[in-house]
């Protein structure tokens, strides 16, 4: 299948993009792993917020093609990229590639943070939201970033009982970040509403130690300062913020700088005919997310001078970002959550005290299988860069596990395997 | 469960379970009362991102392994298979 731009990753990014391009008269796809649009953020089961519903409604009523619970795993030549579900395999040609494939939360180790019903915060969420029943369930909600506010709202409206939530970051930090957004009261608000009803269980300076259980959760340790104390809970949502997905940029050869994909005002990376638009270039939520998208759908069709036009805007946006960072920076103290056999690598348990003694990451990868599971490091990797300040080696192929026969070319649903 | 929803049945581990069409998978494998996996070194895992990256919800799912049961949605008469 050819296609004047192809997009990748289907979240607030992603649609703006696919929306825009096709808006512009141009045959676009979108290519998403997930079977709804919306991303992590807008995930369905829940009435979304009013700027989800429009976007997610002007992607219905587009001409864009919205290819749902597809998994792009390898880009074998510039111009086309690859993707399977179950046992199809798809060829997606572009002349132009926007990714949008967004962020992952970032998990820490500590002692039993591999039990079951031990979630990452917005891990958590999207399991409530899958189905999983939360009523009448002791949560504690832990880690870092806005996220955890929003999650533990949702969470006790669903008929949660929040027995705390713990902000790794200083009250006076977070403080200094909503003065800040005293400047975007839209923000604020956002903010407030989220917080309002579970405010009186967050505790700052606070994380937890060690998750108890035979086998699931059962109570979890949390420390404060000197202080610690221990609460019996059905479910720990533990999520230290996000890391960008950056891992397909990589593989086609992006520049990557600090950890993000690096573009230029009008989301272009690195690479000729390749954009980038969301998280991978900085996390700075939905708003910033919409805005890239939308230069990035407008610059991928040549529509130059409006795409100049949002990026003046978007400029005005980045503060935003870096006082994100600032405010919920992690506490150094957090290196030292995982004991000696506290496993770091969940795809094959592989311990810290393994890991420790290797100088980087690559060293540890062969030395000890971490990273070498079916993650690829996703987990254990952006976990050991914080942890050992390793970063992680060049991405190969497949950049998500495919099936042997796709790999072979073969199962191809359009065309041959000669096309690709 | 919600009264007047839809109902899927399916069963996990042969075991019946009844959940609305938008439950994933993993959910379903959790109110059964099981876990998905059981780590190289048998510690028994279950979903962590709940987003498709972390791998620790893989279950069988009509005789096919390593699937990401929180990226699926249960559809009657399915036959999820846990260690």
């Amino acid at each position: 299948m050819r296609f004047d731009v192809v997009v990748v990753g289907a979240g607030p990014a992603g649609i703006a993009a696919s929306v825009t391009s096709a808006r512009e008269g141009r045959r676009v796809a979108l290519v998403d792993d997930n079977l709804a649009a919306g991303g992590q953020i807008w995930r369905s089961g829940e009435a979304l917020p009013r700027n989800a519903q429009k976007w997610i409604a002007a992607l219905r009523s587009s001409e864009v093609l919205h290819l749902r619970g597809l998994q792009v795993f390898d880009h074998p030549a510039a111009g086309v990229i690859l993707a399977e579900r179950g046992e199809d395999c798809v060829a997606l040609r572009y002349s132009k590639l926007i990714l949008a494939t967004g962020a992952r939360e970032l998990f820490l180790p500590f002692p039993g943070w591999t039990l079951p019903n031990v979630f990452g915060a917005g891990g958590l969420d999207a399991m409530a939201r899958g189905g999983l029943p939360v009523a009448g369930k002791r949560v504690v909600v832990a880690g870092t970033g806005p996220l955890l506010l929003a999650v533990a709202a949702h969470l006790a409206a669903r008929g949660a009982k929040i027995v705390a939530i713990c902000e790794q970051a200083p009250l006076r930090r977070v403080v200094a970040f909503a003065g800040r957004m005293l400047k975007q009261p839209g923000k604020l608000l956002q903010g407030v509403g989220y917080g309002w009803g579970v405010r009186s269980k967050i505790h700052f300076s606070c994380w937890p130690v060690a998750a108890y259980g035979k086998t699931a959760i059962e109570s979890v340790t949390l420390r404060k300062g000197k202080k610690q104390w221990t609460v019996f809970c059905d479910f720990l949502g533990c999520g230290f913020h996000l890391v960008p997905n950056t891992e397909l940029a990589q593989l086609i050869g992006c520049q990557i700088d600090e950890g993000f994909v690096a573009t230029d005002e009008l989301q272009q990376t690195s690479v000729e005919n390749v954009l980038c638009a969301g998280e991978p270039t900085g996390i700075g939520g939905v708003e910033m997310a919409l805005i890239e998208g939308q230069i990035a759908g407008l610059a991928a069709v040549g529509a130059v001078e409006e795409a100049r036009r949002l990026a003046r805007r978007r400029r005005k946006m980045l503060g935003f970002v870096s006082a994100l960072r600032k405010a919920y920076a992690l506490d150094p103290e957090l290196r030292r959550l995982a004991a000696e056999n506290t496993i770091v690598c969940r795809c094959e348990d592989v311990a810290h005290g393994a890991l420790r003694e290797h100088r980087c990451w690559r060293d540890a990868k062969l030395q000890t299988r971490c990273g070498m599971g079916p993650c690829q490091g996703r987990v254990c990797g952006a976990a050991t860069e914080f942890l050992f300040g390793w970063r992680a080696d060049g991405v190969r192929p497949p950049v998500f596990p495919a099936l042997v026969s796709s790999l072979a070319g073969a199962n191809f649903v359009s065309g041959n395997s000669s096309e690709a | 469960m919600p009264e007047g929803k839809l109902v899927v049945s399916l069963t996990v581990n042969g075991q019946p379970v009844s959940a609305t069409p938008e439950t994933t998978v993993a959910a379903a494998v959790l109110i059964a009362g099981g876990y998905t996996r059981a780590s190289v070194s048998g510690e028994p895992r279950a979903p962590l991102c709940g987003m498709g990256i972390c791998f620790e919800c893989r279950v069988w799912i009509d005789g096919r392994q390593h699937q990401r049961s929180c990226q699926i949605l249960c559809a009657p008469g399915m036959d999820v298979r846990t260690p």
